[in-house]
Formats: structure tokens, sequence, C-alpha cells
């Protein structure tokens, strides 16, 4: 239930954010979260909805992009959406980087 | 999509003769985009425990100490470890105890003699980045080889925080079953070492040691992987001789 804590750092973000941008209201957070990155995003959403109350946040919609995992294999070039958790190339064998889908990012706010 | 600002969220509409446009230009407060209302701000979430725990990285590299987070499922034996590492000798080790309750972890260590700070999170499933600074104000470091973060017990939350170590080692212990990697891909992707530990109850459970390094390695194939006992002492040399090569690399 890191979700809780995760959603935490994001208000706070926001916040920041909104306070260089001299805005008094966010309507819009989009965030992307990588299929990987270790949070269950039904729960997210929840906890920001439940957190974003009495902050800049509390009338902001959230928009969650979930991130497919994107692989490449430094060696063969490979590169692909990876649909199971292996990490081993099947062309070369050698071991797949991941170029997206195992981070969360604040993407863009929409503020008034 | 707007013509002004280039963006293509804000709702907004475009008229021949009266031009409305709800977006608020403001060139000042946001030169990049010339709209006070979309902001593109493409930044990780957790970037404020990320920049702490570089902080903390550089503390550990400046004083020349090799930094490890412990992580595992509770009762796995994390703290074992370490007791069983302190006794074989030959390195100084620190220890900073992250539990949600009690002292207990950190009273064992400091009865082997070692130096041991508590964090009790209380309701936190996971040690972030800001707790670990705190503990460092609590134990100095100096003249230390290896200074351990002993997560909280948890296979899930405390991959997602990187807490300003060097190194991740994950414990696997074998009443758990071999297929905690697969359940938990996350964790043991984030591995650097792999510890199969209480190896001298292989011949107990249904525990097929092989299953269990080739489904660690389908997730992460650098992964480096030491079986161990820590009650029996298997395993336990060829963890210091680690121990010692990476701490000569600090």
């Amino acid at each position: 239930m890191h979700e809780f804590s995760i959603v935490q750092s994001l208000l706070d973000l926001c916040e920041k954010n909104a306070k260089e941008h001299n805005a008094t209201k966010i309507t819009k957070v989009e965030v992307k979260i990588g299929k990987l990155s270790g949070v269950e995003p039904y729960l997210l959403e929840t906890a920001f909805n439940t957190f974003k109350e009495k902050t800049l946040c509390e009338s902001a919609d959230f928009v969650m992009h979930l991130q497919d995992l994107v692989v490449r294999c430094k060696n063969c070039g490979y590169e692909r959406v990876l649909e199971q958790n292996i990490f081993i190339c099947p062309t070369c064998e050698c071991g797949l980087e991941v170029l997206d889908g195992e981070d969360m990012f604040l993407m863009r706010l929409e503020m008034e | 999509m707007c013509k002004d600002c280039g963006c293509s969220i804000t709702p907004h509409t475009h008229d021949s003769e009266t031009h409305v446009h709800e977006h608020t230009h403001n060139e000042h407060a946001n030169p990049q985009l010339n709209d006070a209302k979309t902001i593109a701000v493409i930044t990780k979430i957790l970037d404020v425990n990320d920049k702490q725990a570089e902080h903390n990285r550089e503390h550990f590299t400046s004083h020349g100490v090799l930094a490890i987070n412990l992580m595992s499922s509770p009762g796995s034996g994390k703290t074992a470890l370490l007791e069983a590492t302190i006794d074989h000798g030959g390195l100084k080790l620190g220890v900073i105890e992250g539990d949600l309750e009690t002292n207990q972890d950190a009273d064992r260590i400091l009865a082997k003699g070692a130096p041991a700070y508590q964090i009790s999170t209380g309701q936190a499933c996971h040690l972030d980045a800001h707790m670990v600074h705190e503990g460092l104000h609590h134990m100095p470091i100096e003249g230390l080889d290896v200074v351990f973060v002993e997560n909280v017990g948890n296979l899930v939350c405390p991959a997602s925080y990187d807490v300003g170590t060097h190194l991740n080692v994950v414990l696997l212990s074998v009443p758990e079953g071999d297929d905690k990697p697969a359940k938990y891909p996350v964790m043991f992707r984030a591995a650097d070492v792999l510890l199969i530990t209480k190896c001298d109850l292989l011949p107990y459970f249904d525990f097929n040691i092989e299953k269990a390094i080739q489904e660690t390695r389908k997730l992460n194939p650098k992964v480096d992987i030491i079986q161990i006992d820590s009650k029996s002492g298997k395993g336990i040399e060829q963890w210091v001789a680690y121990l010692r090569m990476k701490k000569s690399l600090r």
C-alpha cells in the first residue's frame, strides 16, 4: 500500500509546480504509470481522490496513462513491447534493456 | 491544436470574427509553452526522494563506505544474515533497521557489538531516502566498511524506493517457495544480488532451487546469486568475500 506515499509525493510535486506558475487551482493531473513500476493503478487513483481534498488538486481530474514495457536488445537491436516478464532476447539470448514502463511520471498539469 | 501555444489539451474555441481563446497567456511565468493553463512537467513522481537518495549515496561514497539495501519478505532471515556476517568478522558493519514496530532487530545487532539505529516506520510499509537520511544522523559511519539498510519486510513496496545505497540485495528463503520471483517481478528485477537463504532446509521443502534461479534470471539476467544458510554458516564465506570485493572498489 505504498500508493498513499506515492500520491503524497505527487501532490507535493503538483503544488510546487502550481506555485511556480502562480496558479491557485489545478484542474487536471496527467500521469504516466509504467506497468512494471510496482504500483497498482486502481489503488493509486483511489489514493489520489482521497488525499486531494483540501489541496490545490481538490477539483482536479486524474488522468492515468498506463505505459507498456518497452525493451531493446543492445546486441541485435531487437525492440518491442514485452508481454511476458522475460528479459532475455529471443534472438541472441542477451539481456534486454528497458526503455520505458518501469517508472512513474507526472506528465502534465492543467491549472488556473 | 492551438497555433499560439502548440498544446492540444486545453479545450478552447476559435472563431474567425471573434477569436475566443480560453488560455491565459503569461510568457513570464511559463516561457516554454506560452500557456499558464497547461504545462508539461515530465518529472518522476518520486523525484524528491531520488534527489535525497543521491545525497545519501554521496555521503556513503565520500566516506568510502559500501551501502547495501537489504530487502525481502518478513522472516526470510535478514537480521540472522547480518548477525552471521558480524560473527564471521573481518568487516566493520553498521545497520540502519526499518520496522513498523519494536527495536528488536537493532537490539540484536547491538548485542553483536555493531552500531545500529532503529527506524520505526509506524504504518509505513517501506523505508524512503529521507528516513535513511534521518537514520544516518544518528549513526556516524566513519571507519565502517559496510552499512546495511535493513528494509521493512515486504516484497512489494520497498522496490519502488531508492534509499541511496550502492547495491540492492534481495533474500528469498527456502520456506517461502520457489514461485516468489515470478510473483514479485519488480522486487526481483531490482536485485543486484539474490541470496537464497535457509538452504539447509532444502531437503524438507518442495523448493526447486534450479527453478528459483532460472525464474530470477528470466527477470534479471545480470543478477548474482549466492546460496546461504546463516545458522550453519553455508555460503557465508562467499558472501563476506563478495562484500570485501565490493568494499575494495569503493
